[in-house]
């Protein structure tokens, strides 16, 4: 009963599945996280909720994707 | 490899858009039709002039449509390749095309089905022009909750299941999850802004449409990538 859970931990990876070191993630990850946002933030929020670019000319281009894609609209 | 697996993560983003938008043309732009034409519809028999049309419809249902799904693709590719490059050789032996199939259809589950399930796709002429600001703020909000509560929920699973076994720690961690996202979504405030004559046809076609597009989306990625990722790290088994 007090044994079975420590099994899996004791056996080494096999170099198939060995993680990526989170020292080589870390700059990635904030590079891809803000493009992410950024590229979000214009299909799904921009001359909505708010606007970094006046008019509408965003808005109406991305209207059908903004709609078909979940993000309220209008 | 991190940037490689992102890159790679990124163009299969797109490539699946691609995929996406087409099922979009196919099941979802009918129902924006429909919808547009109740609008019309409406505002005529009110007596209002027709709204001025900003960008035209073809190029609403063409390029851009096509745009902002190769950017949400994108978007979404890359935070998958980022999340998938965290948790490879994390989460127990699972190997790449496992891990990115199961991250796939967390991701459909946690930012598409759940968010959906409070604050549902709505197709033109539903939703109130003087509440968008409080309608974009529930939307993200609900999927950060689902995010917040899928992260929980796989820590929680994963004690548990040194405890109870795998399977047991999985279906814990399952429950705990959709008790976080239902306790959250009953207590955030519901939204209901459907006009009274809508075409109820016409809204749940849409709705499933929508749905349908993040099915192929996320399928498509989670199958795409993993076998491209599986690709890129296997020649480190002799280098490393």
């Amino acid at each position: 009963m007090t044994t079975r859970s420590s099994a899996p931990h004791v056996l080494p990876l096999p170099q198939s599945v060995r993680p990526l070191p989170l020292r080589e993630l870390a700059p990635w990850a904030a590079f891809g996280i803000v493009l992410a946002l950024l590229l979000l933030y214009f299909v799904g929020a921009e001359q909505g909720a708010t606007a970094l670019v006046a008019g509408h000319g965003v808005h109406e281009f991305v209207h059908d994707g903004r709609h078909l894609l979940g993000f309220p609209c209008h | 490899m991190v940037g490689r697996l992102l890159a790679r993560g990124m163009l299969l983003g797109v490539a699946s858009a691609c995929l996406m938008i087409a099922f979009a043309e196919l099941f979802g732009e009918p129902q924006v039709a429909h919808a547009i034409a109740f609008e019309r519809a409406m505002d005529q028999a009110a007596g209002l002039a027709p709204e001025p049309e900003v960008v035209s419809r073809a190029v609403q249902r063409g390029v851009g449509l096509l745009t902002a799904g190769l950017a949400f693709g994108a978007a979404y590719g890359g935070l998958f390749a980022l999340s998938f490059a965290a948790l490879f050789g994390r989460v127990g032996r699972i190997a790449a095309r496992p891990l990115a199939a199961w991250l796939a259809l967390a991701a459909f589950v946690v930012l598409a089905l759940v968010p959906m399930l409070k604050y549902p796709a709505n197709p033109p002429s539903v939703g109130m022009p003087a509440t968008i600001g409080l309608r974009t703020a529930l939307y993200f909000e609900a999927i950060l909750v689902s995010l917040c509560a899928a992260v929980l929920a796989v820590l929680a699973g994963r004690r548990a299941a040194d405890r109870f076994g795998t399977w047991n720690g999985a279906l814990l961690g399952a429950v705990a999850f959709l008790a976080v996202v239902a306790a959250a979504q009953a207590v955030m405030p519901d939204v209901n802004e459907v006009p009274a004559r809508f075409p109820a046809v016409v809204l749940w076609r849409f709705r499933i449409a929508s749905l349908g597009m993040q099915a192929v989306l996320w399928s498509s990625l989670g199958f795409s990538f993993g076998a491209a990722a599986e690709r890129l790290l296997q020649p480190r088994r002799g280098s490393a």
